[in-house]
């Protein structure tokens, strides 16, 4: 099956630091996937960049196709009708994503305006059943209310209706739950999976929180310095990560049952963009790293069925790994 | 929402009784108004004649409590130079101040506040640097040098304008460009950084994300947030209207409310400079005012404030 999205090659640059270096993703239609990776690898830039939803002085190339259709380089008036309409997306900070001089009508109805043929009343009435779906109570009162009258994970609710207002095909949600406290984390992220279950939407969930991921999708992309370093479904990741980044965030993680381990730390910190060493970039922090490491960036190359990695140690990395596992 | 409005109409009443608190103290203590009007040679008892009746021998808090009383009433003494009233003489020049400040605020915003949008929607372009350059030129030079130039461009070598006089609506446009030029930039570099400031918010970037256009960003989204600062300059502008123009009225030597402080203040005519520092007071805490009523209006965060404070 053709996939729903699928990235190619695609880069981003911001003043000639490259900040994507070659990304290529697929997502099917209505699969959840999971997009993980510290701050500055990448994550939220490919899909602003596959949205154009970038600063202007933003260097973006390669390709972005919607069910066939490419979105790098197309006119505004197409993005406009796919951003929102098939594509939605949530943002982080949901106290600063909602325009604070407008009422969450306005804010919602626009969206319905745009995306869908709807009309007065109809309109109004749409917007209501949103926000019940969203779990906003008393919506036909609070839609005259404006965003800073609402609690985060009630305006999170509210960014998530509005993402809903053109029935997308897919949701991205940008680290949806970061700013907001851990019981309201659990039910945002809740609220989300039920959506997409009946609505039959793709999800991305990009964050660097690695349970909420292994919870809530199919499957996983590891990003590390502007590409992606691993894909695997979310349970073959977590049983059995194969580069060495993936492992090391693993590693990371206090299991819940078993016997206590030392957690492991990645050494090192992440490259500068600016100045990427030549070849892999996590080389400089790879344990298992070796002469030809340095020479070329390994490319993703599936390693077994719907897995990849981009690691020319991934044979080693496993043994590694294997062996840690039989201490 | 009353409450917002009650406590700044509060603050702005208690503004102006400093204002004329102020006035009252700093000009008594500047110099005695007898000797300077009459001259150090004036014979004694016409001195003495004269304090008795501006009543400057009574106690200072005397004459303090005497002028509120007397501005309550709406008596803003007279003229020490002809005995007029003073408050006949400043209105009488405000019609001829108004003449060069209405048309220099109104170019002003329509000079400055497009090019302030224009140059932030267009960052960095070539555009968006000359409207930059423009206006640093524009608001650091100062008005009366920049009138000085355009008299020597426009008046000395051109000739195609008047230098100074009030006798046709030639002679205002001299005046008026310089209100505007330095007004104008000051409203462009404004302008721009505040609408640069919300063009980065997030929540241009979600309405982007939800498939709104991009002019319609930039008119529903970006200009009611960025009309917030830019109204703060200006409610300060229209609180210039009355005594904005003393530099550029001496300059022009135009008979406005400005000329005539100058002139006042020389001369230690109380009442007059009192009158002009009341009237001034008065225009910018009303200006203030409407600022605050206006953020009300623009700003429910602040609506919201006010009301549960």
């Amino acid at each position: 099956m053709a996939p729903l999205v699928s990235i190619e090659g695609l880069s981003v640059a911001f003043g000639g630091v490259p900040v994507l270096r070659g990304v290529d993703l697929a997502l099917g239609k209505g699969e959840a996937l999971g997009l993980v990776g510290e701050s500055g690898s990448g994550k939220s830039v490919t899909w602003l960049a596959a949205l154009g939803l970038l600063p202007r002085h933003a260097k973006v190339a390669g390709s972005v196709r919607l069910d066939g259709c490419e979105l790098l380089g197309a006119p505004a008036a197409e993005l406009d009708r796919i951003r929102g309409g098939r594509v939605a997306m949530i943002f982080q900070d949901p106290a600063s994503a909602l325009n604070p001089v407008l009422t969450i009508r306005k804010q919602l109805c626009e969206a319905l305006a745009l995306h869908r043929d709807l009309s007065g009343e109809a309109v109004k009435a749409e917007a209501r059943r949103l926000l019940d779906i969203v779990g906003i109570p008393d919506a036909a009162r609070r839609l005259s209310a404006y965003p800073h009258e609402f609690s985060g994970g009630q305006v999170q609710r509210i960014m998530i209706a509005m993402a809903l207002a053109g029935n997308p095909d897919v949701l991205i949600a940008d680290e949806p739950t970061t700013a907001l406290d851990a019981t309201i984390q659990a039910q945002i992220l809740e609220l989300l999976s039920t959506i997409r279950r009946e609505m039959g939407m793709a999800m991305v969930l990009i964050s660097h929180d690695l349970g909420v991921v292994a919870e809530n999708c199919d499957r996983v992309a590891v990003m590390y310095a502007g590409r992606i370093v691993e894909q695997a479904p979310s349970n073959q990741l977590f049983a059995d990560p194969v580069h060495p980044y993936a492992q090391g965030l693993i590693g990371a993680l206090p299991p819940l049952d078993g016997p206590r381990r030392r957690l492991t730390a990645i050494p090192g910190t992440v490259p500068d963009p600016a100045h990427m060493p030549d070849g892999c970039a996590f080389a400089p922090r790879c344990v298992l790293a070796a002469e030809p490491c340095g020479l070329a960036a390994p490319t993703l190359a599936p390693i077994a069925n719907d897995r990849a990695v981009a690691c020319i140690r991934a044979e080693a990395s496993r043994r590694a790994l294997l062996g840690i596992a039989a201490e | 929402m009353g409450r917002y409005f009650a406590i700044r109409i509060g603050r702005a009443a208690l503004t102006i009784v400093l204002v004329v608190t102020f006035a009252f103290v700093v000009l008594r203590l500047s110099g005695d108004p007898a000797l300077m009007i009459l001259g150090p040679e004036a014979p004694p008892e016409v001195i003495a004649a004269f304090r008795k009746a501006w009543g400057l021998d009574d106690p200072i808090w005397f004459q303090y409590l005497d002028y509120f009383h007397a501005i309550a009433k709406g008596e803003l003494g007279r003229s020490m130079r002809d005995g007029r009233p003073a408050i006949q003489l400043v209105l009488e020049r405000i019609p001829a101040t108004l003449a060069l400040t209405l048309p220099a605020f109104v170019f002003k915003v329509a000079l400055g506040v497009p090019a302030g949008i224009y140059a932030a929607l267009h960052r960095g372009s070539g555009i968006d640097r000359v409207v930059m350059m423009t206006a640093v030129a524009g608001f650091t030079v100062p008005s009366f040098v920049l009138a000085l130039i355009l008299v020597l461009v426009f008046a000395v070598q051109l000739g195609w304008l008047p230098s100074g006089g009030q006798d046709s609506w030639r002679h205002a446009i001299l005046p008026i460009a310089t209100l505007s030029l330095g007004g104008a930039a000051v409203l462009a570099r404004f302008t721009r950084s505040a609408m640069l400031e919300v063009l980065g918010q997030p929540y241009i970037r979600t309405a982007s994300a939800k498939g709104v256009p991009w002019r319609k960003v930039v008119t529903s989204h970006a200009l009611p947030n960025a009309a917030i600062p830019t109204v703060t300059i200006l409610g300060f502008m229209v609180g210039t209207l009355i005594a904005g123009a003393v530099v550029v009225e001496s300059v022009f030597s135009w008979p406005g409310v400005g000329r005539l402080l100058v002139v006042a203040v020389a001369n230690r005519d109380l009442a007059v400079v009192q009158c002009i520092l009341l009237l001034v007071a008065l225009t910018m805490v009303t200006s203030n005012l409407i600022v605050d009523f206006l953020y009300g209006f623009l700003d429910p965060r602040l609506r919201a404030k006010g009301a549960h404070a």
